[in-house]
């Protein structure tokens, strides 16, 4: 477990974090936001495999091997190097996406990780779509924040990830890339509520990336 | 120990000696942003303090790359190319189909910037004009999409125009030799270049936020005017005499280099400024603070180097390159 959790650290040190900042050039807006040394739900958009890198190198190297990306067993754990790479260098929780038991209940696992004092990141649309367009989220979510009510969900939207890196594609393409991390939620009693508080949040997070870099009436030119 | 200071300034080259006076000007307009703010205490000028620092640190990049050897400043321009490519690529709307040909642009950047190490001319010409041009429809047509094909092989080729073959042209000045009516050789001419185009989108500034009243371009970019505009013409011109020196111009050669890096830097500039609007964006990137993103600061180089460096082969090398 320990080899396994150097192992993380150095490959973040020397792949993802080059990768995110030399190559990519992302910039991180709202950082204030961020739980500090808490245990936490990330939600975030889905489009691409860089999501999850982007979002773990939010966070202090040594806190890794608390926060677990939920990924598709099906997909994720397909064959032995996938597997290996994936649960040694991410730490995904992998979940049946269908067919599942009492016992693989996603939902089941998920709050297995919670109740252990760790924290999960969450791509509720439940796959990567087409880029920064959201998908309706997968209700689930919502009955494992009942469940922990306590655990402040911080949702993220991401930008150009997927056009950086979309699905199906093996090469990576240098563009800019925004990530705005919002408001914490939290749990007020109802299920519809918590989601809706997600979804404004995203929608609203949305609005001023598209804000920052947009005209302004004074349309002050650069010299 | 003055006169020793006085002694090495003579003695310098004419690089150090460029360098020498940037950095003046930097410590002038340091102290002026320092002194309004003390005499304005309720004025904001961190935008202006932004831009000053920003200037900085690309001047001391510049100088440092040129200063180690001419070819530490290719790598410097292609980075230069990259940064602006990559910027212009986030900045547009691309469809998915696009992304290859995308990766294959990007790639085009070592390619270029290798011809001009090994002064390949003609690679260094025709590479993107022509190979580049063909390749990359070639590349979408492979995809199976013909929806938008002619506007994915317009924005890409024109990206790779603009910041990749035309932002080249500051490194083939660069490798261009020493004669006897160019001593300093390329590092003096690129040098007389990139700092008259940026003095002059300085001056063009300075000069519109001050007497600006009659509008160019109203429907592209409402800042710019015929009084920022003569401003900043002039003062280029008269710079471009003063730093004669540099270059080794005649007078007439170097009225005719400061006109045509005025003119031409305010078109390329203006031309961003439409590209900008088109898409709807203000700053293409938070890139360079104060800056409003590298598209900002090479769309006039990439209209001035091209015509600066056929002028000087033209007259001062006999079209030997």
């Amino acid at each position: 477990m320990m080899l396994r959790r150097i192992a993380r650290i150095l490959f973040f040190l020397a792949v993802v974090k080059p990768l995110l900042l030399v190559v990519l050039g992302l910039n991180v807006f709202g950082r204030q936001h961020l739980p500090q040394g808490q245990q936490f739900i990330l939600i975030a958009n889905h489009n691409s495999h860089l999501d999850t890198l982007a979002l773990m190198n939010m966070f202090p190297l040594t806190q890794l091997h608390r926060i677990h990306p939920v990924a598709a067993g099906d997909y994720f754990l397909k064959n032995r190097l996938m597997a290996w790479f994936s649960q040694t260098f991410l730490n995904i929780l992998p979940i049946a996406r269908s067919n599942f038991t009492r016992e693989t209940n996603p939902l089941t696992k998920m709050g297995d990780v919670l109740a252990q004092g760790d924290s999960l990141i969450l791509f509720p649309e439940g796959t990567r779509g087409e880029p920064e367009i959201m998908a309706p989220f997968q209700t689930g979510i919502a009955h494992l924040i009942k469940k922990y009510p306590n655990v402040p969900v911080v949702p993220v939207f991401l930008k150009n990830m997927g056009r950086s890196l979309p699905k199906g594609e093996a090469l990576l393409l240098p563009l800019f890339c925004d990530a705005l991390i919002g408001p914490p939620c939290h749990f007020t009693g109802s299920k519809d509520d918590i989601l809706a508080q997600i979804q404004a949040t995203m929608s609203d997070l949305q609005q001023s990336l598209i804000g920052m870099f947009e005209e302004t009436d004074r349309a002050s030119d650069n010299a | 120990m003055f006169d020793t200071l006085v002694n090495w300034i003579q003695h310098a080259s004419a690089v150090s000696q460029m360098g020498l006076i940037v950095v003046g000007l930097l410590l002038v307009a340091s102290l002026i942003t320092r002194g309004l703010q003390l005499a304005k205490p309720q004025s904001d000028f961190s935008e202006l303090k932004l831009r000053i620092r920003s200037w900085w640190y690309m001047a001391g990049f510049f100088f440092a790359s040129l200063i180690i050897s001419p070819h530490t400043s290719l790598f410097l321009f292609a980075l230069l190319s990259f940064l602006a490519l990559k910027e212009y690529f986030t900045m547009i709307h691309t469809r998915l189909e696009d992304h290859r040909a995308m990766f294959w642009a990007f790639l085009a950047i070592p390619v270029q910037y290798w011809w001009v190490f090994t002064q390949w001319k003609a690679m260094i010409l025709l590479f993107i004009p022509v190979y580049m041009f063909l390749f990359i429809p070639f590349r979408l047509i492979l995809v199976g999409q013909p929806k938008g094909i002619i506007d994915s092989m317009a924005r890409i080729q024109w990206g790779l125009m603009a910041f990749v073959y035309c932002i080249s042209y500051l490194g083939f000045i660069t490798i261009l030799p020493a004669t006897e009516s160019i001593p300093g050789g390329g590092k003096a001419l690129l040098l007389y270049l990139v700092f008259l185009t940026e003095m002059n989108d300085v001056c063009q500034y300075v000069f519109g936020k001050l007497f600006g009243k009659r509008k160019i371009v109203p429907t592209i970019s409402p800042n710019k005017t015929w009084e920022g505009f003569l401003g900043g013409f002039f003062s280029t011109l008269l710079l471009a005499q003063a730093l004669r020196f540099l270059s080794g111009f005649s007078m007439e050669a170097s009225l005719a280099a400061g006109a045509i890096i005025s003119a031409s830097g305010f078109i390329g500039d203006v031309v961003i400024s439409a590209v900008k609007r088109d898409i709807g964006v203000k700053d293409s990137s938070t890139l360079i603070p104060g800056h409003g993103g590298m598209l900002d600061r090479v769309d006039s180089l990439a209209y001035t180097a091209p015509l600066f460096f056929h002028f000087t082969n033209y007259f001062f090398y006999h079209q030997r390159w």
